[in-house]
C-alpha cells in the first residue's frame, strides 16, 4: 500500500491501525487493541449466525401448528441459539471486545499484563467456534444448551462430545480472559490510579474476571464428565448406573448462574461510565457502585440452586437458596438507584450512549424484578420452564447485557475507529432496539404466566397463545432491524465519518487523555493519575482565569 | 521487598533484554508473572473442585462400595508415587534455588531429575492402569466386580455399580491428573533447554519459579488423591 504525502496535508500520524499493514499484522499482532478488534469481527459473525436461529425459532412459533420446521430440527434450531449467543457471543461480547480494548486504556498500561496470553485466548476463541459451526452444520446438538443429563450421556444421538469440547475451549478463553484482566489491575495501574480513583468499569471487570475464573473451570471439568461418559460408558450422572443426574445440575449450575453476572456486570460497568458522562456529574455513591460489583460476583456463586427448585432437591437447600437468591437483588438495586440518584439534577445528555443506558436501567430493572418472582418458591413452581422465563432472561441478557454492550460500542466508538458515527441514525436505532425488545419480550411474561412451556414448537392445542406469539415474532423482526442499523452505520463511518476529537464527549477517564484512535503503545508518556474518578464538576467548571467581580 | 525493588530498579535502567516492553521494570514483570500463575492455580483448585465434589457425594452414599473399591487399588503403587511426587517437590525447590544463585549446573540437574521422578511417577501409574484393566475394573462393558466383600461388614458384598462409579472417578481423577504432569513435564523440558544455553540468571529466572509453582500444584493433588483413593478402607 503506497501513502503519497502531499506537500500541503499534515503526514499522517501513526495509531494502533495504521502502525503496520497486511492480514499477518493482525493475526499475530499482540496489541489489545487489536485484538479487541478481532474479537469484535468474531463476535459480531456470531451474534448473526445466533440471530438467524432466533429469527427460525420466531417464525416457527407465528402459528400454532408445528409447519416450519419438524420437531427435532426447533430442538435443534433453540439449543444452537442458546449455546451461541452464550458462549460465543455475550460471555465474551464487552470483556474480549470493549474490556479488551479499554481496561490498559483506563488504567494507563500500554497493554494487559500477557499480551500472547491475550492472543492465544482469541485463537482458543475461533478454534471453538470452527467447532461449534463444524458441529451445527453437521447436525448440531438438541438438548438445549444447558445438557442436563442423562438426556445428553444416554438418550440425544445429537453431537455433544463436540460441541461440549467446543465449549471447553471457550471456556478456557474466556478464562485467561480473566486471568489477564485480574492481573493487569492489580499490577500495571498508572502512579496515582489507587483502587478508589479507578473507573466503575474496571471494578466491574474485576468482578466479572473472578466469575470467569472460579467458575468457568466447574463447568469444564463437568463437560469432561459428561463426555466421558457419553464416550466411555462411565456411570457419574446416569441413574441407571446409581449415578446422580441432579449432581449434574448441580455442577452445571455452579458455573452456568455465576455466568449471567459475567454477562451483566461488565454492561454495569458500561451504564456506570454512560451515566455518569452524561449526566456531567460524578457517580453517585461510588464506593457502593464499585462493591456491589464485588458483591454481585460473591453472591452470584451462592444462589445456583434456584435453577432447580422443581429437580428434586430439598426443601430445606430450596428455602436457602431462594433467599439466597433474593439477596442478589440488594447490590443490584443499589447500583440502579445509584445510577438514578446520578441523574438526579445532573445536567442530561441524550446522545445515543445514554439513550441505551436508559433502555438499559428499564429493562434490567423489570428483568431483576420478575428474577424475584422466579426466587419465590411458590411462583417458580408455577412459571417453571414458561415462557416467563424466557422472557425473564431475555431481560436480562438482551434487554441488559446487548443494551450496555451496544451503548458501550456507540459510546467508545470514536475512540475504537477514530470516527464519528452518525448520531441522528445511532438515536433511531436506539429507539428501535428498545421498542423491538419489549415488542419481543413482554409478550413473552404474559405467554408464561398463562402457561406456555418453553421449548415447544407446537401450540395447536392452545391457539390463544397465537396473539401474543405474532407480536412477539414481529418485535423480533422490528429488532433485527434494530441490531442491523448500527452495524451499517459503524461501517459507514469507518470511512465516511466525520474524524473523532480525542475527547469526543467531554469526557472523564484517562482512555480520553490519549489521541482518537489511540497510538499502538497507547500514551505518548505514562500517565500520572492525580484526580478522582469521574471528577466532571472540575471538567465543565469554568476556566479559572475568569475574574468573578466582587459584591455580586 | 525493598531490595527486590532497588534490584529491578537497576535493571529496568540497563533494559534487561528479557524485560517486554508493556512493563516499566524488571519487578513489575515478575510481579505480574507469578500472580498469573497463582490466579491460574486458583482455576485449576475450582476444576479438581468439582470432582472432589462430586467424589464426596458418592463417597456419603456408597460408603461401603468405596472401601471395597479403593481396597482393590494397590496401595504401595500409590505410596511409592506420593514418594516420588515429594521428591520431585524438594529437587523443584532446589532447582529455584540454584536459580537465584546463578549455579547453572546445579539448575540443569535437579530440573533433569525432577522430570525423570514425573516420568517415574507415570510409569508406575501405567502398570497401575494395567492392573486395573487385567481386573477388569476399568469402567464400560467388561466391568466386574462381583463378590468383592464390603470391610467390615461379614457376608455383604459391593454394589459391581456403585464401585464402578469409585472407578470412573478414580480414572477420571487420576487421568486428569496425569495430564497435568504430562503437561508439567512438557513445561520441564522447556526449562531444561533454557537452563543448558544458561538462559536463567538470578536476576531473570521467573520461569524456574512460576513453573515451580505449577508443579508443587499437580503434587498437591495428588496429595488429597491418594488418601481418598487409595486410604480409605485399609485397616485389616
Amino acid at each position: 500500500m503506497s501513502m503519497p504525502i502531499a506537500t500541503t496535508q499534515p503526514v499522517e500520524r501513526e495509531t494502533y491501525l495504521n502502525a503496520k499493514y497486511g492480514v499477518w499484522s493482525w493475526l499475530l499482532t499482540t496489541d489489545h487493541k487489536r485484538i479487541a478488534l478481532l474479537y469484535l469481527i468474531s463476535i459480531t459473525f456470531f451474534f448473526f449466525i445466533g440471530g438467524f436461529f432466533a429469527l427460525l425459532i420466531r417464525l416457527e412459533l407465528l402459528t400454532p401448528a408445528g409447519d416450519l420446521v419438524q420437531a427435532d430440527t426447533y430442538n435443534k434450531l433453540f439449543t444452537m441459539h442458546g449455546m451461541v449467543m452464550i458462549f460465543f457471543f455475550l460471555i465474551p461480547s464487552i470483556p474480549a471486545v470493549l474490556g479488551n480494548f479499554l481496561v490498559p486504556l483506563m488504567i494507563g498500561a500500554k497493554d494487559l499484563a500477557f499480551p500472547r496470553i491475550n492472543l492465544l485466548s482469541w485463537y482458543l476463541y475461533i478454534i471453538a467456534g470452527l467447532m461449534m459451526l463444524h458441529c451445527m452444520l453437521t447436525g448440531g446438538v438438541d438438548t438445549g444448551w444447558t445438557f442436563y443429563a442423562p438426556l445428553s450421556t444416554n438418550f440425544t444421538n445429537t453431537k455433544i462430545v463436540e460441541a461440549g469440547l467446543a465449549i471447553f475451549i471457550s471456556g478456557f478463553s474466556s478464562i485467561l480472559t480473566g486471568l489477564n484482566f485480574v492481573v493487569t489491575i492489580h499490577r500495571m495501574r498508572a502512579p496515582g490510579l489507587t483502587w478508589s480513583r479507578l473507573p466503575l468499569f474496571i471494578w466491574a471487570h474485576y468482578a466479572t474476571s473472578i466469575i470467569q475464573l472460579l467458575g468457568t473451570p466447574v463447568v469444564a471439568v463437568t463437560i469432561v464428565l459428561v463426555a466421558a461418559e457419553r464416550a466411555l460408558h462411565l456411570g457419574i450422572f446416569d441413574p441407571k448406573l446409581g449415578g446422580d443426574p441432579v449432581l449434574f445440575q448441580h455442577l452445571f449450575w455452579f458455573y452456568s448462574h455465576p455466568a449471567v453476572y459475567i454477562m451483566i456486570l461488565p454492561s454495569m460497568g458500561v451504564i456506570s461510565e454512560v451515566i455518569a458522562c452524561f449526566s456531567r456529574k460524578r457517580i453517585f455513591g461510588y464506593h457502593f457502585v464499585a462493591f456491589s460489583s464485588i458483591a454481585i460476583a460473591v453472591f452470584g456463586f451462592l444462589v445456583w440452586a434456584h435453577h432447580m427448585f422443581v429437580a428434586g432437591i430439598s426443601v430445606y437447600a430450596a428455602l436457602v437458596f431462594s433467599f439466597l437468591s433474593y439477596a442478589v437483588a440488594v447490590p443490584s438495586a443499589i447500583k440502579v438507584f445509584n445510577w438514578t440518584a446520578t441523574l438526579y439534577k445532573g445536567s442530561i445528555h441524550y446522545d445515543a450512549p445514554m439513550l441505551y443506558a436508559f433502555g438499559f436501567l428499564g429493562l434490567f430493572s423489570v428483568g431483576g424484578l420478575t428474577g424475584l418472582f422466579l426466587a419465590a418458591l411458590g411462583i417458580n413452581v408455577h412459571v417453571t420452564d414458561t415462557y416467563f422465563v424466557v422472557a425473564h432472561f431475555h431481560y436480562i441478557m438482551v434487554g441488559g447485557a446487548l443494551m450496555g454492550y451496544l451503548g458501550g460500542l456507540h459510546f467508545w466508538w470514536p475512540k475504537i475507529s477514530g470516527r464519528l458515527y452518525p448520531e441522528g441514525w445511532a438515536r433511531l436505532a436506539a429507539l428501535v432496539v428498545f421498542i423491538g425488545f419489549n415488542l419481543t419480550f413482554f409478550p413473552q411474561f404474559l405467554l408464561g404466566y398463562m402457561g406456555m412451556p418453553r421449548r415447544y414448537y407446537d401450540y395447536s392445542h392452545m391457539p390463544e397463545f397465537q396473539i401474543l406469539n405474532v407480536l412477539s415474532t414481529a418485535g423480533a423482526t422490528v429488532l433485527g432491524v434494530g441490531y442491523l442499523l448500527p452495524m451499517v452505520y459503524f461501517l459507514w463511518s469507518m470511512r465516511y465519518g466525520k474524524p473523532a476529537p480525542d475527547n469526543p464527549w467531554n469526557a472523564a477517564g484517562l482512555e480520553w487523555k490519549t489521541a482518537s484512535p489511540p497510538p499502538t503503545f497507547n500514551f505518548d508518556e505514562e500517565p500520572v493519575v492525580t484526580w478522582e474518578a469521574y471528577n466532571y464538576e472540575e471538567l465543565d467548571a469554568p476556566p479559572r482565569t475568569q475574574e468573578v467581580p466582587v459584591g455580586r | 521487598m525493598a531490595d527486590s525493588t532497588l534490584v529491578g530498579l537497576q535493571h529496568g535502567e540497563e533494559h534487561h533484554p528479557e524485560l517486554l516492553h508493556h512493563f516499566a521494570e524488571p519487578q513489575q514483570q515478575r510481579d505480574a508473572a507469578s500472580l498469573g500463575m497463582w490466579v491460574f492455580l486458583a482455576t485449576e483448585v475450582m476444576f479438581f473442585g468439582g470432582l472432589f465434589c462430586a467424589y464426596l457425594v458418592y463417597r456419603r452414599w456408597y460408603f461401603g462400595d468405596f472401601g471395597a473399591a479403593s481396597k482393590s487399588i494397590d496401595a504401595t503403587l500409590g505410596a511409592t508415587n506420593t514418594a516420588v511426587l515429594i521428591c520431585s517437590s524438594l529437587t523443584v525447590v532446589l532447582a529455584v534455588w540454584a536459580a537465584q544463585t546463578a549455579r547453572r549446573m546445579l539448575l540443569v540437574v535437579m530440573l533433569g531429575i525432577t522430570m525423570i521422578l514425573g516420568l517415574a511417577f507415570l510409569g508406575i501409574k501405567a502398570i497401575e492402569y494395567k492392573d486395573k484393566f487385567e481386573e477388569h475394573h476399568v469402567p464400560g462393558a467388561s466391568f466386574s466386580f462381583e463378590n468383592v466383600p464390603i470391610p467390615g461388614h461379614p457376608g455383604q458384598f459391593a454394589n459391581p455399580r456403585h464401585a464402578q462409579i469409585f472407578f470412573s472417578l478414580y480414572f477420571v481423577m487420576t487421568g486428569l491428573h496425569a495430564l497435568h504432569m504430562i503437561i508439567g513435564l512438557g513445561i520441564f523440558s522447556w526449562l531444561f533447554t533454557m537452563a543448558w544455553k544458561g538462559r536463567f540468571t538470578p536476576e531473570w529466572h521467573t520461569p524456574v519459579e512460576i513453573g515451580g509453582l505449577y508443579w508443587h500444584f499437580v503434587d498437591i493433588v495428588w496429595i488429597y488423591l491418594f488418601p481418598l483413593l487409595y486410604l480409605i478402607d485399609r485397616h485389616p
